[in-house]
Formats: C-alpha cells, structure tokens, sequence
C-alpha cells in the first residue's frame, strides 16, 4: 500500500436522488488496494444503493466513481473489473456449482480446458473441492456464501462487493463464517467492500469501517477508532453497547463539563464547545464503569453513585448487571467484571458504580 | 301421514291442477320460421308455451341423431333429410294426417312432400316453406352470369363466392348437361358426376375469392360489392335487392334447385298434441304470410300468398317467370351413401389449390 | 376407517365429473370409432375407420398441414408473448404491470366470435385496413388481406397470446432479479444473459404456455373456418363435417383418436426435445 499507488476504488461526491427522497448524500471514500472497507448502517441507510452504482447497475445522480483510477461513468456492469456478491447470493440456480463459477470465463471466452482447470483451482482454495458436480439447492449455506465468493474471485476482480452476504445464515454459521471471509480475503488478496447494519462483522472483519447514516457517511476509521473516539453521536450509539443519557450542561470549563441529564442525574464529562444550558448527550460504555462493594475502591473516579442491583444478565464473558440510582431513578447498564468478588452479587444489593470523566462521551444534542 | 305420502300428494294435486292440454313446444327451426309476433298468437290462442332453438338441416338430424328423437317435440329439416335419416337412424314418428288440417296445404306440395318422405308406408313429413337456390348477381357489374358455371368466367376472378356444400356439386352439374337426380339409385354413375364436377371445381377455384359458410358473411361480401356473383337462396337475393337494385337472385338457365322444409315429429317428443295445433295454427294464410315476410320464403298455406307484401311478390316475379318456376328441379330424398361420397369430392375441393 | 370414507367422499365428485363427462364419453367414442355401416341402422365391428384415415392421403394431408401450422402458430405466440412476458414480469411495476396484463385479458371478454368478426371487419377488402392504407396513398386499390393462411394465423396466435403470456409471466416473475443483475455482472451481455439464464429458468412456463397454445390451435375451429381461404381446411373441421354434415359418426370418432393420439405424440416430442416433465411444467409453469 504505499501512497503513489492509485487506490483500488474511490468515491468522489457520491449521490443519488430517486424521485423525490436521496438516498445517497455526496459520499467520499476511498479503498486501498487489497484491504477489507466496510460500510455499516442501519436498514435503509443507502448501502446497497452504493453497492448497486459501484457494480453499474445504477447511474449516480452526481459525484464520480473511479477503479484503480479509471472513471466507471457510463461502463456498462459487464465491462467493470468488479464483481459482486448479492445479498441473497444470486447463483444460478439452473447450473451446477462447476458451471456456475465457470459462467464468467465462459463469457470471457476462456477455453475449455483452462476453465475446468481454474474452476478446480478456485474449489480448492474455498476447500470444496469435490462439490463441483452438486446442484446449487444441494448445498449448505455456507456452502453456497463460498462458491458465490468462488464464482467472483475466479475472474480476478480488481474489487468485489459484499452486499450483506451473511445475512441468510443462522448465528453460528454466522460467526464462523466472519472469520472465514477474513481468511478468503487474505487468500484471495484482493479489495473488499463490505457492507452490513451488523457492527459485529463490521468490526471483527475490517481494516476501516464507513458509519453510515440517512445517505451520508458519519465517519469513517478503523474500528478502534470507531468505539473509542465516536466522531458523532450517531456513531457512539450504533458502534457498541453504551448508556445513553441526554440533559443540559448546568456548568462548562474548558473541556469539561458538568451535566444534569433528564432524569435528574448530574454527571461529569469531557467536551469541547459546550456552555451552560447546551443540550447534549451522553454516552458511556458498560465496560468503562466500575463495579465495587465499597465506595473507597472509585473514589477517585469524577463519576459515581450508590446504586441498587435490579437484575442480572448472565451471558458468560458478556454478562451484565443493571443497576439503578436510587435518586434519580436512572437505570445503568454495567458489566459484571469476572472475578470472585461479585461471583455472589444478588438482585437488591447495594453497590458502587464510577467512571471517568473522560469515559463520558458527550456530544452536543442534537436529536434530544 | 309420513313426509313421504304428503310428498305424493302435493305432487299429485300439482298435476291434476295443471290444465290437461297446455303444453311446453319444443320447436327445433330455422331463423325466421317462427317470429315472435306468431309465437304471441299461437301462446294466445291455444295456451301452450313455445321455445324455439334455432338450427339447420344438418345439425338438426345430428341433434335428434345424438339424443334418439328426444330433446324436442317439433322440428323443420328440408324433405330430402327425412327418408334417410328416418331409415338410417329412426329419429322421427310417422305423421297422422287426421290430426292436420290438410285443406290449408297446397295439395301438390303436399302430395309430393308425402311421397318423399314414406318410410314402410307411414308419412313422416308436412310440408311448410319452400324457396330455391340460385344465382345472386349483382348485374352492374356481372350482367353476363346466367348459369352456375359462369361462376367460372375468368373475368370475374377473385369476385365470386358459393358454399361448398352440396347444393352446389348439384346446381354444377345440371348446369354441365348432367343429371344427378336421375343417378341417386346408381352410386357408380353418381360418383362419375361428382368426379366431373369436382374438376370442374378445382378448376374454377381460382376465381373464387371465398366459400362463403353462413348467410350474413354472403351478403356481406355481395353488399360491400367484393363480390358480384353468388350460388345461394332465392331470400339472400331479395333482401339485397331491397337496399341496391342492381343485385337480385336470379334462376339460372339449368333450373333452380327448389327445396322445402317440413315439419316433423321427433320420435321422443313428449307434445305432440301441441305441435299439431302448432302446424295447423301457421298454416292459417294470414299466419303463413306473417312468417313469409319474417323469413322472405313463400309458405305451401293455400292462399296466402294474398296476404303478402307487393314489394315481395314483385322481387318474387322478377326472379321467377313462368317458365322458370316449372322449371325448379325439386330435390328428391337423398340416399345417404350419396351423401358420404358427396362429402368425400367437397373434402378434396377444399384441400385442392 | 372413517377418514378412509370422508376421503372418497371428497373424491367422489372429482372421480363422477372425470368419469361422466370424460372417460364413458371416450370409451363410447372409441367404440363408435371401432365399428363400420353395413346397411341402413346396420354396423360391424371394423377398422375400416381407422384405415381410412392411414390410406385417404387427404385426410393425412390435412392433418399434417393443420399440426405443421399449429406448431408454426406455437412458436411465433412463443416468439411474441416472451418479450412482453419479460416485460411484464421484470421491467413494468405497479400500475402499468397490472394494466398490461389486463391487455392481454381484454380479448377474452368478448366471445371468440365477435373476436374473428372483429378480425374481418379489419382485414377485408373493403375493409378498416384496405381503407386506411388507401386513405394515406400506400395503396391504390382495395387489399385484401382475409382469407388467406397469413390472416388464419393471425387470427390463432392473438386467440392463443393470453394462454402463453400467463404460465410465461409467472414463471419469469419467480426469476429473481439478482440473479439476472450476476448474470451482467458477471460479464454477461444481453444475449447471453438470456440465452443462459432467462430462457433455462423459464423452461418450464415455456413448455407448458406453447402445450396450451398448440392444443388450442389444433383444437380450433372457428378461427381457421372464417379467416381461413379457400384451401384452408383445418383437422376439426373434418371432424364436424363428419359428425353434422356427413351423419357419419363412425369415421368423426376414428378422426378424434387420431387427432388425440397424435396430438399426444407431438407434446411428448416436445417435452422430451426440452428436457422437460409434464409434471413440472405443469406443477410450475401454470
Ligand atoms: N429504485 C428505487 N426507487 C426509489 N427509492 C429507492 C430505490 N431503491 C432504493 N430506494 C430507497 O433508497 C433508500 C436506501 O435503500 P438501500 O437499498 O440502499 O438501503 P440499504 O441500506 O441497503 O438497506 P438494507 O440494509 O435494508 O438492505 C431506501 O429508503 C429505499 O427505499
Ligand atoms: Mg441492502
């Protein structure tokens, strides 16, 4: 990846208006050759209506798409060194599995032999490779999500598009499968723009991830980034779990600031631009606040409150405690750190809970 | 009393109620036989009901034919198609004449519709309305036809049409000097007319624009003046005379060929004593001329002709001299292997080109 | 033992209507069929009938020519209604999708008589057409385009359109689009799209649209009678001149099973040539 290099898809100004509504809103990315680009956004957010005017099934409104620098404007989808991977997978159901990945070299005119021989070839690298003679409805999920990647990768695409491939497999396939795509993905060594409204295989999968929201992009970084340093509000409270309060700031000093929220808790954050009367809203992960018997143990925290255990969510390693503040009457979501010391914690306890300052993400409101 | 006897019952006082001599005619004809005006009268005057399915010859032998005589209590095929079916398939009853009104009928129609239609002794037909076919020629444009083979006449190619039926194999031949009526007994001699005709047929296709198969596609094409000469009825001829005077049926030099449609009893009919009275009530002149004005045929009612319309009887004259009305060639029974071999020379006719 | 009986009672009218009106029919039918005139009300059994049929090179003649047009009508339905089936089925949406398809409908609302009448009124020398072309001076004198195989034809394919449009429509409506758009992406153009995956998904509504269509041609009577020429003479009318014109019921019935048997032959051929099963086109396409 080294900066001369033209990067494999770039998006300039993106947009695209139907009749009446836009469902895309002059969008700007571009994918380094050979990484795994996300985009992630809730359903409706005009994702596939990216996908669909990368691959060239949709002309953009305006804005410019180029692949390895070359401008895609008027390239017909049959002529674009991109292929995609359907939401539903879309693989002929009237072909074998052999005939269904040999289908683009035969329209490249490849010979015989030479297909039957990469046919073999991208089989084996999905680790099917006897399946080639089955019938599509005779696959398995998992199956069939390898040989549509199969059938795409055997043309060598300078990109391939992932419209939420996993969507139709069950939770665990599903999981698996994340991993496997990351594995083919570095097999096959090539650009993958993936989209999903599925943070989790946004975030395990990708080297960057684009936030997507009503058609426009709110931020785009790697996941890291994404959780820890939310650039909007939207994107705290789509990337991850966290408490979400909102209220008004009864005091501001530099970047600090003091915060009633509705519900008549008075918290401290960090946040710059803020005056006194701003609505705003908080966000503050379960993993960031501590749990204690005793009050000594987050004294130095500028957050904390005398709280109430009202229920255990035991789920293993992501098991939670919600807790409530007797005087404001706020409920808070806290992970139950795994240790003996709360192996015994009962509905009804009295504990302590406290966070950083800066582990409250504020954000001056503007949906409050 | 059980349901059951109550059931019995009712249905026994239902019958007795219901006056002994009214009854449901089924009447099996032809269009214009039996307008509505006469229908009111006859209902009227007798109390029965009539219902009328309208047909023609062949589908209404091939109807009594599929039900054994049932379905209807009256019906009016043409007298050849009485003593052929009768013998082939026995779908008529004999006709007692005691209970026909036989001082209304012309007696020389009658007496020949009799001897045409007796089957082991017994009459099967009363004759009703006769009429002819022809030639109808429009003369602005075709005043030269005069016979049915001047149908062929180069000349007029792509202006003529006829039916391929089989008035049309007859109204050919005597038109080429032969006499098929006289060859009915001999099949062989039969078969050699009709192979006479059938190239004379072949020959003359060319000139045919269409095989005209019902009555509204002829007059159609002879008043929209497509074509300008036709084999077909005598009526066909009139009405069109009626809107363009240039176009009248005309009795070609061999002889018309002059049917008449009868009435019969079909053997299941369950009114007979209605379709008695049904005969003897239009053979009543001025009912008889009532249905020649609907149908535009003339009616073997003795007398009444009277009560027709001139312009009828003026069309009627000019058609038919004297000399042309003797000579009608009246068709005799036809024997139905005739018929088979008939169809067999009008199947080829049709597949020739 | 009760349910055994509750099943055959439901059965029971399925198994009366197939058998009153379909199966004694045929079985009195064949054995019409089987006999031969001896003399007036007379008959033997015979195959004199079906002898007729093989030997008389008319009526073989008139049989191949009347299945060789049906297939001909068959396949330009077939070659007409795929395009607006697509159409239909892929391209049109909401309002405009329901409104073709009620064009297609429209026909059948009237019968089939005043449909050929219409026909005539159009095609006729002195008429709509012949007039209108006239009229803009590309014609100088009356056209007839009536009575002629061209107008027949006509007449068979806009009679059959609806029957292939429909089992068409359905089956490229369950074509998912995606599966069209990989095709494209892919590296597929038009052609290949179509030759590839459109027309191989739709086989089966292919099959059993152009089944339907070329029984109805074959089957048709009034079509070939009042458009037809001079020499057009159709398979069924040599049925009806039998039974009504010609009173003989024995040589309509042998023509019928001819007609059935044959008939059956050319659908079996064209299931096979295709590679398809009754069961399915008829599970799927209809
Ligand atoms: N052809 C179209 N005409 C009009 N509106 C459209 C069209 N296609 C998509 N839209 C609208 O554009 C918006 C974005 O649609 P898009 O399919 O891109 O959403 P998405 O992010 O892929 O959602 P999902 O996650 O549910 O697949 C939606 O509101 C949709 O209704
Ligand atoms: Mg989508």
């Amino acid at each position: 990846m080294t900066a001369d290099r033209a990067p494999d898809l770039e998006c300039r100004a993106l947009t695209k208006r139907f009749d009446t509504m836009t469902a895309v809103r002059s969008v700007d990315f571009s994918v380094p050759a050979g990484s795994f680009f996300s985009i992630l956004g809730p359903s409706g957010c005009g994702k596939t209506t990216i996908m669909r005017m990368i691959a060239g099934f949709l002309e953009p409104t305006s804005g410019d798409i180029l692949i390895k620098g070359r401008s895609m404007l008027g390239v017909p989808p049959n002529r674009r060194p991109v292929n995609m991977v359907f939401q539903h997978l879309a693989l002929f159901p009237m072909m074998n599995v052999a005939e269904n990945i040999g289908y683009g070299l035969r329209r490249q005119g490849v010979a015989k032999a030479e297909i039957t021989r990469r046919t073999g070839e991208v089989l084996e690298r999905i680790q099917l490779p006897d399946i080639g003679t089955r019938k599509v409805s005779e696959l398995s999920g998992g199956q069939r999500q390898r040989v549509a990647i199969a059938r795409c990768m055997v043309l060598e695409p300078d990109v391939l598009l992932l419209d939420e491939p996993l969507g139709a497999l069950d939770l665990k396939l599903r999981e698996k499968m994340k991993i496997e795509l990351k594995a083919l993905q570095a097999e096959f060594d090539t650009t993958f723009v993936y989209i999903t409204h599925d943070q989790g295989e946004a975030l395990v999968m990708s080297d960057s991830v684009a936030v997507m929201n009503a058609g426009a992009f709110e931020q785009v970084g790697a996941a890291r980034d994404l959780y820890y340093n939310p650039a909007t509000a939207f994107v705290a409270g789509f990337v991850g779990e966290a408490n979400r309060w909102t209220g008004r700031v009864t005091a501001a000093r530099g970047s600090e600031a003091e915060v009633r929220t509705d519900a008549g808790l008075t918290l401290h954050a960090r946040g710059t631009g803020l005056s006194q009367g701003d609505k705003v809203e908080i966000f503050v992960r379960p993993e960031a606040i501590t749990l204690a018997h005793s009050v000594h143990a987050v004294e130095g925290d500028a957050n904390q409150i005398a709280v109430q255990v009202t229920a255990l969510l035991f789920n293993g390693a992501n098991s939670r405690v919600l807790v409530r503040d007797p005087v404001s009457g706020a409920e808070i979501d806290v992970a139950l750190p795994q240790s003996a010391a709360f192996a015994d914690l009962d509905k009804g306890a009295q504990v302590h809970v406290g966070w950083g300052r800066d582990q409250s993400l504020c954000f001056a409101g503007t949906r409050a | 009393m059980t349901p059951k006897s109550y059931l019995t019952c009712t249905v026994a006082l239902l019958v007795l109620a219901a006056p002994a001599h009214a009854d449901t005619l089924r009447l099996l004809t032809w269009g214009g036989y039996a307008p509505d005006a006469v229908i009111e009268k006859f209902e009227e005057a007798t109390g029965h009901t009539v219902e009328v399915t309208l047909s023609n010859n062949e589908e209404m032998v091939a109807k009594l034919r599929a039900t054994g005589g049932g379905g209807f209590d009256l019906a009016q095929p043409s007298q050849d198609r009485i003593a052929g079916p009768q013998a082939e398939f026995g779908i008529y009853k004999p006709i007692d004449m005691s209970k026909i009104d036989t001082a209304q009928i012309t007696p020389s129609m009658l007496e020949a519709t009799k001897a045409n239609t007796t089957v082991d002794g017994d009459v099967y037909g009363v004759p009703h309305v006769w009429g002819t076919s022809g030639l109808i020629v429009n003369a602005a444009e075709a005043g030269s036809v005069a016979d049915y083979t001047d149908l062929c006449n180069e000349d007029l190619m792509g202006k003529v049409t006829y039916r391929l039926k089989r008035p049309t194999l007859i109204g050919f031949a005597f038109a080429m000097g032969l006499d098929p009526f006289a060859a009915y007994g001999d099949t062989a001699a039969y078969q050699d007319i009709l192979d006479q005709v059938e190239a004379k047929l072949v020959e003359c296709k060319p000139v045919v624009k269409a095989y005209w198969s019902g009555g509204d596609e002829l007059i159609n094409l002879m008043r929209s003046g497509e074509t300008v000469a036709a084999m077909a009825w005598d009526t066909g001829g009139w009405k069109l005379n009626t809107d363009n005077p240039d176009i009248n049926f005309v009795a070609p030099a061999s002889g018309a060929l002059g049917w008449v449609d009868t009435f019969v009893l079909p053997a299941q009919g369950r009114a007979d004593d209605a379709a008695y009275d049904w005969i003897n009530f239009v053979m009543q002149p001025e009912i008889a001329a009532m249905i020649t004005e609907e149908a535009g045929n003339f009616t073997a009612s003795q007398g009444a002709d009277e009560f027709v319309n001139d312009a009828l009887k003026a069309q009627y004259q000019t058609s038919f001299p004297p000399e042309a009305v003797d000579n009608i060639r009246w068709y005799p029974p036809v024997p139905a292997e005739i018929e088979r071999i008939e169809g067999e020379t009008l199947d080829r006719v049709q597949a020739a080109s | 033992m009760t349910r055994r009986l509750g099943f055959f009672l439901l059965l029971a009218p399925l198994v009366l209507w197939l058998g009153l009106l379909i199966i004694i029919p045929h079985i009195d039918m064949a054995l019409v069929s089987l006999r031969a005139r001896t003399g007036p009300g007379e008959y033997a059994p015979s195959l004199q009938n079906y002898g007729d049929f093989f030997t008389q090179p008319l009526y073989l003649m008139t049989f191949a020519r009347t299945a060789i047009m049906s297939v001909l009508a068959t396949l330009i339905t077939l070659i007409i209604g795929f395009p607006i089936s697509y159409y239909i089925a892929k391209i049109a949406r909401g309002r405009s999708q329901a409104s073709l398809f009620l064009l297609c409908l429209i026909p059948f609302w009237v019968s089939e008589l005043v449909r050929t009448f219409g026909w005539i009124i159009l095609l006729r020398e002195t008429g709509v057409i012949s007039n209108m072309l006239q009229w803009a001076g590309l014609a100088d004198q009356p056209v007839e385009m009536l009575y002629n195989d061209a107008a027949m034809m006509l007449g068979l394919v806009y009679t059959s359109m609806l029957f292939m449009v429909v089992p068409l429509t359905t089956t490229l409506e369950s074509l998912d689009d995606a599966v069209i758009e990989a095709g494209y992406d892919l590296g597929g153009n038009g052609f290949s799209v179509l030759r590839e995956i459109v027309i191989p998904h739709a086989m089966p509504g292919i099959v059993s649209g152009c089944i339907v269509v070329f029984m109805l041609s074959l089957g048709n009577y009034l079509t070939p009678t009042m458009l037809g020429g001079k020499d057009s003479l159709w398979f069924t009318q040599l049925i009806y001149s039998q039974f009504i014109v010609r009173f003989n019921w024995e040589l309509g019935a042998a023509f019928g099973f001819c007609l059935l048997g044959a008939s059956s032959l050319i659908v079996w051929g064209m299931l096979r040539l295709s590679g398809q099963t009754l069961e399915r086109t008829m599970g799927e396409g209809a």
